[in-house]
């Protein structure tokens, strides 16, 4: 099971410059709130998908049950 | 993943998609939801006094694998409106809050995340609460 600290070392190293904070109660479900200068003119929709691309295929709700997230460009 | 010529399934969920003006798909119904996130993004459409369209991806898991390759997203619900999707449960909350979420639909003008007004006027939209069991 992931911990929220590698989560956020994911996030981070998967989308350079990002700065992420993530917690989770249960190493199962996360909470991430994700800040990085690739997200200016995304929308929402491509944000979101540039987070979720950094987890594998299946990971997501898998053994990330579920990742909460909120973008926002720097 | 394998790329079937022929893929009734997909066929139909695109179809879907195209022909509800607003279509979630969840864990679950409206009236029962099966996840805490499908149940939020219910509430929200609901809030926004917004008819629509709901497929059950546990009516069989070969929606959900079929919908996350169509739409490139990878989690359940997904909400999409005019054939778009505008997002997740995370995006839908936060476009409620903000009242873009309204907006998006074509809703009558209520301001995110505030009471609703007391008479709740349909819209123009078409009574369209169905329970699609694809596949």
């Amino acid at each position: 099971m992931p911990t929220a600290e590698e989560v956020k070392a994911r996030i981070e190293n998967g989308i350079p410059g990002a700065e992420a904070e993530v917690t989770s109660d249960d190493n199962v479900h996360f909470d991430a709130r994700v800040v990085a200068a690739e997200f200016a003119g995304l929308s929402l929709v491509d944000q979101h998908r540039l987070v979720y691309g950094i987890f594998g295929d299946g990971e997501l709700g898998g053994s990330i049950h579920a990742l909460a997230l909120t973008t926002e460009p720097r | 993943m394998t790329d079937q010529p022929e893929n009734p399934l997909r066929d139909a969920l695109a179809d879907a998609i195209t022909s509800n003006e607003v279509i979630l798909f969840m864990k679950g119904t409206p009236e029962q939801p099966m996840c805490g996130f499908s149940a939020r993004t219910c509430a929200a459409l609901t809030a926004t006094e917004t008819e629509f369209a709901a497929v059950d991806v546990l009516a069989d898991p070969r929606i959900r694998q079929e919908l996350s390759s169509l739409s490139n997203w990878p989690t359940i619900p997904q909400l999409f409106v005019r054939g778009e999707l505008v997002g997740g449960a995370d995006i839908v909350g936060q476009m409620y809050e903000s009242g873009e979420l309204a907006a998006v639909l074509g809703a009558p003008a209520t301001a995110g995340g505030e009471a609703l007004p007391e008479t709740a006027e349909p819209g123009t939209a078409p009574p369209l609460q169905i329970e699609n069991r694809l596949g």
